[in-house]
């Protein structure tokens, strides 16, 4: 295969991986919110644990973005 | 920027010198994320300053300003640490103020984001971390060691969740830098490339393309607007991990 070709199906496959960081981001906010709705007098003080579960979640998905970079703009 | 025919959406990050200074073959040259660095830190020190120089009872805008910056990292540390967490308050304040103002005001057109430059957010992790080892082993000794220890499991399966945590702890630094790094680079892009698609369309002569210009033109101002969002969640994350962590060397014991 054409190493360039490679290169950018390369780059497009690791951005599957910011889709699915954002299935486990689109889990928590959600169980985070049904969560919420039964409970509301509860729900400030875990606002803080919501977003360090999302934040995990995230760091994962900017793990793919900055291989699909490195892959298009450095290698 | 438009460079070959295209918009380059990375020029924008390019890191140009704007006084060479390179003593001793070391490169020392005042660069405009130097500039920007400085720029941050006027801003910052002349909200805190101005906002705490006049005490009043009822405070003003720029004194409220100060107040609830305070309040809320004072509020989020207590949370996550308990009160013995407030000595380490300048520090996390001085972040979150640090990487709140640079990527606000990296949002304003043809500025520069100093966040988005990875050596910038990695030194801040390395500090984080660096910071967390010595306070913990200083403070608790080898007993700080017991945080790649779990409780409460099975002997056979101690060694595994020791190299688990272990190396869960060593890929802090890398996953607090990246996060950071990586939001402010990928909305920069993107916020580039749909101004890049108005320039194209714009140019390209054609009548259909002049009436759609105006859709990406939306889109970049619904962007910019979840990029201002994005930038106070990420300066938000970034304390309030910090806080985690640090959490981990006042009370390593599980």
């Amino acid at each position: 295969m054409d190493p360039v070709a490679a290169k950018f199906i390369g780059a497009g496959l690791a951005s599957l991986g910011m889709g699915l960081a954002a299935i486990g981001v689109g889990t928590i906010f959600g169980n985070f919110l049904s969560g919420a709705l039964r409970n509301p007098s509860a729900a400030d003080g875990q606002f803080p644990r919501a977003f360090i579960g999302a934040a995990l979640a995230e760091g994962l998905g900017i793990f793919a973005f900055v291989v699909a970079l490195v892959l298009l703009f450095v290698v | 920027m438009a460079a070959g025919g295209g918009i380059d959406p990375i020029h924008q990050f390019h890191i140009a010198p704007i006084v060479e200074l390179k003593p001793f073959g070391i490169d020392l040259s005042f660069t405009n994320t130097s500039l920007w660095m400085v720029i941050v830190l006027a801003v910052v020190s002349a909200i805190m300053v101005y906002g705490s120089s006049q005490r009043s009872v009822v405070p003003g805008r720029l004194q409220s300003l100060a107040e609830m910056a305070y309040e809320f990292v004072a509020a989020t540390m207590t949370g996550v640490m308990g009160k013995d967490g407030l000595k380490f308050f300048p520090f996390v304040f001085s972040l979150f103020m640090f990487v709140l103002a640079s990527n606000l005001l990296g949002l304003l057109p043809g500025s520069f984001t100093v966040t988005s430059q990875i050596i910038v957010t990695a030194a801040l992790a390395v500090l984080v971390i660096s910071i967390v080892v010595i306070y913990g082993i200083v403070k608790h000794g080898t007993h700080f060691f017991g945080l790649f220890v779990p409780s409460g499991v099975p002997g056979w399966l101690l060694p595994f969740m020791v190299l688990i945590e272990a190396v869960s702890f060593l890929s802090r630094p890398v996953s607090l830098s990246l996060r950071l790094f990586g939001n402010m680079l990928a909305g920069h892009i993107a916020l580039k490339v749909f101004g890049g698609f108005v320039v194209v369309l714009l140019g390209s002569g054609a009548v259909f393309n002049y009436a759609i210009a105006p859709l990406p033109l939306l889109l970049a101002v619904a962007l910019t607007a979840l990029e201002v969002l994005v930038a106070v969640l990420q300066a938000y994350v970034f304390a309030i991990l910090t806080c985690v962590y640090l959490n981990d060397a006042l009370h390593p014991g599980h």
